[in-house]
């Protein structure tokens, strides 16, 4: 058990470091959460920036550990988050990458890369969310072309997307999961309507999507057609497994700065207050090791992540939480002023438990695929 | 950064597992709760020796001071798969004696400590340590005039009979044991203890909080913790597959399955945050390990009982036993308070 980093990854975090200094400021100002268009530019625009700099694809086909120290650094010098890039570069991009052809690859990796397009993630629809592969848009053969029709919703990032990993069913007849087929719809199709909807944080992180007769050309597909399940499976290993990494750097920071602000409000001579921020620090630590260990057992398996994704994931999701219920106790009254940063994190935060799979279903998910225990009847 | 475990590590972990297994299975547990009459457990001096052969306390002395030179990584390993076992004995003791009291690192020798105004295995210990004074380091330091020796170890029975109230027979009582040692009724059939009143007690609810518990005995009692989470965790997973109710597995039950999940969550936390510890030996980090590892092991011996139903209840089950364990282990190393205290601090350090 090692932790310790080579030389050169300490030469790569010290190269990033020095390039984070230089770079950082002259980024523009930050958006306004309402303003679409403008974030899309700002979080595109942080892309490019990386890709300029030799750090775009850090993702994809840097060593697991190295990876590790871009979202650690990224995080510790304030820069951007991935944004509207998560999807593209976390998630379709990925799979992409591991189930494209040569000539899928080529069309769609380099943008994502040079911060150029957009994607999004129509996976759930109004009656199929934990169990995603009941959904039912359909998608019909005719020439070249598939037509879909049908609806997605929670679709985060719809409204800026140029494309879309969709799931359609290609054969209604099949057992639910066999039916199932993966692709990539360009945003700006003929009949593809976005409806955003409004989130309880007050702005509209998500959207409702309605497709009427979009035709999806068949060279679009990504696996075959009825394999969609199995390429899907793929997506969500990288969504559970690493999409999460630098966000438990930021926890960390948010905790300190919690202890901070609690020491000059007074609440910190509350000792449920200060013990309540001892074990979020304990909790915050371990899930570092945690995140350590995974990534060293991703770097024995060649990057895949496993099902262990599922325990960081529950862990995670609820320790978020608890750290803004937290920063509600150290805010005091304060904590109902939505122009309180954490106010808005708090609410935010709520979702962790639900979005990429819900608690309960990662529960089960640990229990059958970990455990072993059977499936019910 | 490779943080996952060596082949040697893998090696080791395994090799004490097989002994464990072959020397201390679960008919041994059960024959060893059999033979503890209300007089308390008796510590098997055979295994004991077996132990330090095996290099169970001389784990981390130097190659030539006649140890097998490992680390504290090797030595959380060897711990964990202690506490799986419900190994007893004072086992962390001993190991911490190796090197300071002869005999110790052989197994020879058995030393019990005092930790928190209590000691476990006073009677059947040859040494018995006070509580290390403060900045005592990793060491396991001894306090001067600490260490009280009672009679010649000669390896053979233990020497039995505590006198009412005070000090057991041959044993030389002065400072801290100054106010006597009084036997508690221990909740834990195979950890007996005493309590230890006067000037180094840590009673629970003194205001002085006593010198501070020696890091490493916190981070191997983590380990042991951690061992019972993992171990609790199999049993219940074990009898949630057999057990059937209502035509099917209990195990299928999505209420039994997700108790089992969040037991192997609080497993899988704990796990790195203990052996990063070990790697560290920080401070922050053996406190986060002792946090977490407690909780694992607490929550999921409940978790564990639970889904033994009223089996679990029983004393034939074992369940008990590591419930009882983790209780014992968790009342180490000064108070949980303490430990959340320092990581409060340490975050506006
Ligand atoms: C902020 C946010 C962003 C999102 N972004 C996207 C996106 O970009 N693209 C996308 O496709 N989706 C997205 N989602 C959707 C998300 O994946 C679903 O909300 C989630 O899978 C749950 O589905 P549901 O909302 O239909 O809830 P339901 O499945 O109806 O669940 C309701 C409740 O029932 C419980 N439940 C359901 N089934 C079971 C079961 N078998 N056992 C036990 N309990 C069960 C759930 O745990 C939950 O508590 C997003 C969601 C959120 C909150």
């Amino acid at each position: 058990m090692d932790l310790t980093y080579t030389p050169e990854e300490e030469e790569f975090r010290a190269r990033l470091r020095q390039w984070l200094g230089k770079a950082l400021p002259t980024l523009p100002a930050k958006p306004s959460p309402d303003d679409w268009p403008g974030r899309r530019a700002y979080d595109l625009g942080w892309q490019r920036m990386l890709d300029d700099a030799g750090y775009a694809g850090v993702h994809w086909d840097a060593s697991p550990t190295t990876r590790l120290i871009f979202l650690e650094e990224t995080e510790r010098a304030g820069a951007p988050y991935v944004g509207a890039n998560f999807v593209g570069l976390l998630h379709a991009g990925p799979t992409i990458a591991a189930e494209g052809t040569a000539e899928q690859r080529a069309r769609w990796l380099p943008p994502i890369l040079r911060g150029e397009e957009v994607w999004c993630q129509g996976f759930s629809e109004p009656d199929a969310g934990s169990d995603l592969a009941a959904l039912r848009t359909r998608a019909c053969r005719d020439g070249d072309d598939y037509v879909v029709s049908g609806s997605k919703i929670w679709t985060s990032h719809a409204e800026v997307a140029d494309w879309c990993e969709l799931l359609v069913r290609t054969d209604p007849s099949a057992p639910k999961h066999r039916g199932i087929t993966w692709l990539a719809m360009p945003m700006d199709a003929p009949g593809v309507t976005v409806r955003p909807l409004r989130t309880l944080a007050g702005s509209a992180e998500f959207a409702e999507v309605f497709l009427d007769e979009v035709r999806v050309p068949v060279a679009n597909r990504v696996g075959e057609e009825n394999d969609g399940w199995r390429v899907t499976m793929v997506t969500l290993s990288f969504e559970r497994g690493t999409a999460f990494v630098g966000e438990v750097v930021a926890c960390r920071r948010v905790l300190g700065e919690l202890a901070r602000t609690a020491r000059e409000n007074g609440r910190w001579d509350d000792p449920v207050v200060r013990r309540r921020l001892g074990r979020l620090n304990a909790e915050f630590r371990a899930l570092w090791r945690l995140t350590q260990w995974n990534v060293s057992e991703a770097e024995a398996n060649r990057g895949v992540p496993g099902v262990g994704g599922s325990v960081f994931k529950l862990r995670y999701s609820h320790a978020r939480q608890e750290l803004y219920d937290t920063a509600a106790g150290v805010l005091g009254p304060d904590c109902l002023d939505l122009d309180r940063p954490w106010t808005l994190d708090r609410l935010s935060s709520l979702s962790y438990t639900i979005a990429a799979g819900t608690s309960q279903i990662q529960r089960t998910i640990v229990a059958e695929r970990i455990l072993g225990l059977p499936k019910g009847r | 950064m490779r943080f996952q475990l060596t082949d040697d590590q893998r090696a080791l972990r395994d090799g004490v597992r097989q002994l464990l297994a072959r020397r201390f299975d679960g008919a041994a547990l059960r024959a060893a709760v059999a033979a503890a009459g209300p007089g308390g457990a008796v510590l098997d001096r055979a295994l004991w020796r077996e132990l330090g052969a095996a290099g169970f306390f001389a784990l981390r002395l130097p190659e030539e001071a006649g140890g097998v030179g490992l680390g504290l990584p090797e030595a959380a390993l060897v711990f964990e798969e202690a506490g799986r076992a419900l190994l007893p004995g004072p086992l962390i003791a001993t190991h911490l004696a190796a090197g300071v009291v002869p005999g110790a690192a052989t197994g020879e020798v058995v030393v019990a400590a005092v930790d928190g105004g209590l000691v476990e295995w006073w009677a059947q210990a040859d040494v018995v340590r006070g509580e290390p004074a403060e900045g005592t380091g990793l060491d396991g330091g001894v306090r001067e005039g600490g260490v009280r020796e009672r009679g010649a170890p000669d390896g053979g029975a233990p020497e039995r009979g505590v006198r009412e109230g005070g000090a057991p027979e041959g044993f030389v009582s002065e400072g801290f044991v100054s106010e006597g040692v009084v036997p508690v009724r221990s909740v834990d059939p195979l950890t007996p203890l005493h309590r230890v009143s006067g000037a180094s007690g840590r009673s629970s609810g003194s205001a002085s909080p006593g010198p501070a518990p020696n890091p490493v005995a916190v981070l191997l009692t983590a380990a042991e913790q951690l061992g019972t989470a993992a171990r609790v965790c199999e049993l219940a997973v074990q009898h949630a597959r057999t057990r059937e109710q209502f035509g099917q597995p209990i195990g299928a039950f999505q209420a039994v399955k997700h108790l089992c999940a969040d037991m192997l969550v609080r497993t899988e936390v704990a796990r790195p945050a203990v052996y990063a510890a070990a790697v560290t030996a920080g401070p922050a980090d053996i406190a986060a390990a002792r946090l977490l590892a407690d909780e694992a092991a607490l929550r999921n011996t409940r978790d564990c009982l639970q889904v033994h139903g009223g089996m679990g209840f029983t004393w034939e089950s074992e369940v008990h036993l590591h419930l009882k364990r983790a209780w014992v282990r968790a009342q180490r190393g000064g108070g949980v308070t303490e430990s959340e205290e320092a990581l409060a601090a340490e975050l506006v350090d």
